[in-house]
């Protein structure tokens, strides 16, 4: 245990000293601030890379399959048609509130870090919102990877103890009637909050609606609101 | 371990920073290491569990001033050098060892794709029993193990409702030393916000908590 700690030290205070030479992501107050990551890491991936690759332990293409996978096909669309299929069907919501995988997969959505999952429905009563307070755990499926305030200290450390305020930050008001769920993913179960349909939609298709659900809406840091209305991301 | 990790409660984090249209990743090397991790994981030299105790190993301050990614490639590196594959000279001269003979990728691009697709599930279809019942008064044991444990501390000793019976998982704490599967009921546990905050928590909001039956006790 002591070696582990003392290597850990020497990698990670090189690498922290390297983080501080640029602006490490968790604070992008400017923009392409991002881009300014520090060479030392890209440069150490990329040799790690080669040498994977070169002691055959490591096959370029499956790398290249899991990037695209992430990058290109996997994100919140996927849960935008989960939710406007729920919306517009009540059968297909109730196979979704009661064995969310199989509901999933009917869209042909499932998959690594969402093998388990639940869905918790927001009703004029009822606000959910999930969280991962000891590392960064979300429903990849149907929402992708996290974004980076999802995986941040100030996110995962107060959502548990003040829900409302960290709500309030994202512009959202909650009435002190209505109740507040927080879901801990500290398990490998995923959550996906359903969240309410605006009034006012009562006459669009699956493609519209899906439209209109955002990634912070499936969270439950956002409401679904109508284009007119001004939407946050 | 009670580490920094744990930080269910803390306070003075900061505000929450979001960033409008954000991409996937904010450089190349993000990904590559995203799926570095995926494929060497496919040799089955660690588990997920251990995965995690490794990043909860990063030291504190390092930690909180890493980004997501680069604690990841500071766990990334201790790893591998225990699973065998790979030794502590290879990676630091980024040269193979000539007298090991090449192997053979564990991961595919077709098999990369099935993992994607199916994921590595954590449930067993054993049975064990469930030692409690929905609607079921617990208490989350009031434990502080130095290893690895998927109990948060802002919920030791404190009493909540069994919500929801997931069904049989593996069990982290022995999982991530290598010890053993230890298969048992994890449930979504309802505490109510004021018995973990006090009085400042408005009275009908509550968290709820995916917890293993090695955590609970009768309440």
């Amino acid at each position: 245990m002591d070696t582990t700690r003392r290597d850990f030290l020497t990698t990670a205070a090189s690498a922290a000293g390297a983080a501080m030479t640029g602006d490490h992501e968790n604070s992008h107050s400017h923009d392409h601030e991002h881009q300014a990551v520090p060479s030392d890491f890209a440069l150490r991936v990329k040799s790690l890379e080669s040498l994977l690759v070169e002691k055959g332990l490591v096959d370029r293409a499956a790398l290249d399959v899991l990037v695209d996978a992430y990058e290109h096909k996997i994100g919140p669309r996927n849960g935008a048609r989960v939710v406007a299929r729920a919306w517009t069907d009540a059968a297909y919501k109730h196979r979704l509130m009661t064995s969310a995988d199989a509901a999933i997969a009917e869209l042909g959505y499932g998959g690594m870090q969402g093998e388990h999952m639940v869905v918790v429905e927001n009703t004029a009563k009822v606000h959910n919102l999930v969280v991962c307070t000891l590392c960064s755990c979300y429903p990849w499926p149907v929402l992708g990877l996290p974004p980076v305030w999802y995986k941040s200290a100030p996110y995962r450390s107060r959502a548990v103890i003040d829900p409302r305020g960290v709500l309030r930050e994202f512009g959202l008001e909650i009435p002190e009637d209505v109740e507040v769920r927080v879901w801990d993913s500290t398990a490998e179960v995923r959550y996906l909050v359903l969240p309410e349909r605006p009034r006012g939609t009562e006459k669009m298709s699956q493609e519209e609606l899906a439209a209109l659900i955002t990634r912070d809406a499936m969270v439950g840091v956002a409401k679904v609101a109508l284009p007119q209305e001004g939407t946050r991301a | 371990m009670n580490g920094v990790h744990d930080m269910g409660g803390m306070h003075d984090m900061g505000p929450i920073e979001y960033e409008k249209d954000e991409p996937v990743f904010h450089a190349a090397w993000e990904a590559r290491l995203f799926a570095l991790r995926r494929a060497m994981g496919a040799w089955r030299k660690w588990n997920i569990d251990a995965t995690r105790y490794q990043v909860e190993l990063v030291p504190p301050a390092a930690y909180l001033e890493l980004s997501y990614y680069a604690r990841q490639l500071v766990a990334f590196l201790e790893m591998l050098p225990k699973s065998g594959l790979v030794s502590k000279a290879e990676i630091e001269n980024a040269i193979p060892d000539p007298s090991q003979a090449k192997a053979i990728p564990a991961l595919t691009a077709e098999k990369a794709a099935r993992l994607v697709a199916r994921g590595v599930p954590t449930s067993r279809d054993v049975p064990v029993p469930a030692r409690f019942e929905v609607g079921q008064q617990v208490r989350a044991r009031n434990m502080h193990p130095a290893g690895h444990t998927r109990l948060p501390r802002y919920t030791r000793g404190k009493r909540g409702t069994i919500d929801l019976d997931h069904g049989v998982f593996v069990f982290p704490d022995t999982n991530a030393h290598f010890l053993g599967e230890k298969p048992q009921h994890v449930y979504s546990v309802r505490f109510s916000a004021r018995e973990l905050w006090g009085e400042q928590a408005a009275s009908h909001d509550s968290v709820y908590v995916d917890l293993w039956d090695d955590y609970l006790e009768p309440a």
